[in-house]
């Protein structure tokens, strides 16, 4: 089939599915209660898309391919055109997106079933699809803002999906203006590029980013890198994301996990040539991805919503993925923007299975006329969950693990290669990149902890919902745990696309990594820095198994630790650590410092400046114009008498006037 | 040798002055409409006079054509004032002011 309309095809028929299943059960309101049918549809036309992206991987994913469809604007010597392009780099994206939506959308028509805007929720979930398959095609920066913006349009829809509850809707603007902040800066960097380059276009870009000076490059690198901490919710700007767990599971699955937040990082390996021409910037990057992934794990292991933990994590695991952009890995980085999909998409969808069976069991407390205190979501009600629900047990177990990077799963391959390759640009001789290592290694111990607390806290040790010995939960449907096995199954073996280089002695090669950099003379998308210094094989393998074993101490600690106290550990730890925990708990108090520093300043200043200059200035002008009209109409309707003869006097008059200018 | 042109045209500007007096200061309708008519009929003159003096006879034709307009406004205008006097009873134009502001 013809490689250009496969994209067309790829990118449009998620287009379709929104507008089948918004604008016409909008119109047709009988077409609402087909929930089967629009479910089908909203799956169907995700899956489909899915099938060519893997017909076109299977053909030859090899060749880079540019589909231009029209010129979007033109102006002067400036234009845009509405181009995809297929390469190795985008085809794995569209993968990851299509593959793991399609299985997050069937997962969705379980758990959205009887919600009254079933259908809504699919129009939102195709748009997205859509807006994220623009953004990972797109063959030049505008097209890729316009996905950039799109996601973030559907992100703030379905954060605020249940907009009756006020805080759901709080938590949307909240993420859509702190998506601003950076997406200011994204403005900014293209304005750069047209400028010095004149044009968006990535060949453009890469072809003429030799010519570009040193100060641009950085200035282009720096404003692009504070986009990405916007979207992909690195500091300063990732307080938007556990926010966001206000809209439904699926929704944090698919879109605050899964896909829509790691597009920073794909911008970053898409522009990945011109990055590394800043190594100032990419500094910063390890850096603040080093600080992130800290950061959002010790958050993590003080929360008790489960969602929230998974939240902290992902923001966590954003890190890595920077951390190995700062240190010019950046097909490992995209690695890991796989193997983070599929078992991140796993938790959170396990997560979503425990909270639909526990929101059974609050309806039935409620029915029994149960009036306490009760949270779905929260972990200090669930526990021994493992009986009731087998199969969200085994695979939230093997997605935890692998998040852990328990060896031979998806995730201890991603982190290692990414603690791998930190401490390879430090032993070439870039002196950041051993702090990046080592708080690469403190968090991957974090990670494996409080990754198996949530496990322990909610599917082993005793149920702590009330009256547990005649209420418990059920598994979920059919369609809720069938993505959850496929997904637990890929967190297994997803990992080895991408062996270590430990592998070659055995005649593997890392295919991820063929496939993104090129091998053999082909020049991949994704570029890598040279080394100089090489890691010898032995130390190479003793960093594997450094890694291996800091993860199954986190795990078996913590194993241990909450079999024995269960929610008693929080405690302890609490104990012991005091003010550090509680500062943990409150995330830093960092909304606390924007809330001051920023939000009240402004709203005090525009109360105090500009509430006087809308009431005095604009509105005194309006009013002034008003005023002025009124006097005028004073002015004319006194000549208005109502009586003829005036009229008809002032028509004679007239007319003697006229004659006397035509006398004179 | 007959009456000069310019008694005609002093006579009719005269009447016409008379009509235009009439219509701006008098207050009963009736006698509006009689001042109207007394306008047109000077205007008629001045174009009877014109048409002989000129020995054209198309002045001529367009006087009766304002005899037919004038006899249609007296119908309309006596209606008119028939209609207001049924209302407000009275045809003192002072008293009739709708349209003030």
């Amino acid at each position: 089939m013809d490689l250009d309309l496969l994209t067309v095809l790829i990118v449009l028929l998620p287009l379709v599915g929104a507008v089948l299943t918004g604008l016409v059960p909008l119109f047709l309101r009988s077409f609402r209660a087909h929930k089967g049918l629009l479910g089908a549809v909203g799956t169907l036309v995700v899956a489909i898309p899915f099938g060519l992206a893997a017909w076109i991987f299977v053909q030859g994913g090899s060749q880079t391919h540019v589909t231009s469809l029209y010129t979007w604007m033109a102006a002067g010597d400036f234009s845009v055109s509405i181009t995809y392009r297929i390469d190795q780099l985008s085809i794995i994206m569209t993968l990851v997106v299509t593959g793991v939506g399609a299985l997050i959308h069937l997962y969705a028509v379980g758990y959205m079933y009887s919600d009254r805007c079933f259908w809504k929720f699919f129009a939102y979930l195709n748009l997205f699809i859509f807006m994220m398959l623009n953004l990972v095609l797109a063959d030049n920066l505008l097209v890729l803002f316009l996905g950039w913006e799109g996601v973030g349009l559907c992100s703030y829809l379905l954060i605020g999906f249940w907009y009756e509850k006020h805080k759901n809707s709080v938590a949307a603007s909240k993420a859509f203006i702190v998506n601003r902040v950076g997406d200011f800066a994204f403005l900014l960097a293209m304005f750069i590029l047209v400028k010095e380059l004149g044009s968006l276009d990535f060949g453009a870009i890469f072809s003429g980013m030799e010519s570009l000076s040193a100060g641009s490059v950085t200035a282009v690198v720096l404003l692009l890198f504070i986009g990405a901490t916007g979207k992909s919710a690195q500091i300063p700007l990732f307080v938007w994301l556990p926010d966001a767990m206000a809209g439904p599971t699926p929704v944090s699955a698919l879109i605050h996990a899964a896909t829509m937040v790691t597009s920073g990082l794909y911008l970053l390996a898409r522009l990945s040539p011109l990055v590394l021409m800043a190594p100032g910037v990419m500094m910063l990057i390890a850096i603040v991805g080093a600080a992130t992934a800290l950061v959002a794990a010790t958050i993590a292991l003080t929360q008790q919503d489960i969602k929230r933990v998974l939240a902290y994590s992902t923001v966590s695991q954003l890190g890595y993925m920077f951390m190995a952009a700062g240190v010019g890995a950046f097909f490992v980085a995209v690695f890991h923007v796989v193997t983070h999909a599929f078992f991140k998409a796993c938790l959170f969808l396990g997560s979503g299975s425990v909270i639909h069976g526990m929101h059974h069991v609050e309806l039935e407390l409620r029915r029994e006329g149960y009036e306490g205190d009760f949270d779905a979501q929260d972990m200090r009600y669930m526990g021994g969950l493992k009986k009731y629900m087998p199969i969200t047990r085994w695979t939230y177990l093997l997605s935890t693990f692998a998040i852990a990077g328990i060896p031979f799963t998806a995730g201890f391959f991603s982190k290692d290669e990414i603690l791998f390759k930190a401490f390879e640009f430090g032993f070439d001789g870039h002196t950041y990149a051993w702090i990046v290592w080592a708080v690469g290694i403190a968090t991957a111990l974090l990670t494996a902890f409080y990754m198996t607390r949530s496990y322990m806290l909610t599917f082993e040790g005793s149920s702590r919902w009330p009256k547990p010995s005649n209420l418990h939960p059920h598994e979920s449907p059919w369609s809720m745990t069938l993505p959850l096995i496929l997904l637990g199954a890929l967190s297994l073996v997803g990992g080895f696309i991408g062996l270590p280089k430990v592998a070659e002695e055995f005649g593997l090669h890392n295919w991820i990594h063929g496939f993104l950099v090129g091998y053999e003379g082909r020049a991949g998308p994704v570029a890598e820095p040279e080394m100089h210094a090489h890691v010898s094989l032995w130390l190479e393998s003793a960093l594997i198994a450094l890694g291996a074993l800091i993860a199954v101490i986190g795990v078996v600690w913590a194993w241990r630790f909450f079999a024995r106290h269960e929610l008693g550990g929080d405690e302890l730890i609490r104990g012991r650590f005091g003010a550090l925990y509680q500062w943990c708990r409150t995330s830093y108090y960092w909304d606390r410092l924007y809330d001051r520093s920023i939000v009240r300043p402004v709203i005090g200043g525009a109360e105090k400046v500009f509430a006087p200059f809308d009431q005095r200035i604009v509105d005194g002008l309006v009013n002034a114009i008003a005023r002025i009209m009124q006097a005028f109409s004073w002015l004319f309707g006194r000549l208005q008498t109502g009586i003829v003869q005036n009229y008809a006097l002032a028509i004679v008059l007239g007319v003697v006037l006229i004659l006397a200018l035509m006398a004179f | 040798m007959g009456v000069p042109l310019s008694w005609y045209l002093t006579l009719s500007a005269v009447l016409f002055s008379i009509g235009v007096t009439g219509v701006l200061f008098r207050s009963n309708l009736i006698v509006i409409l009689m001042s109207v008519e007394l306008m047109l009929n000077a205007v008629n003159l001045t174009l009877i006079a014109f048409s002989q003096y000129m020995g054209d006879v198309s002045g001529q034709i367009l006087v009766f054509f304002v005899m037919a307009v004038a006899a249609a406004e007296a119908a309309i205008g006596l209606a008119i004032v028939i209609a207001i006097f049924r209302n407000k009873l009275t045809v003192d134009i002072n008293n009739i002011n709708l349209f003030r502001h």
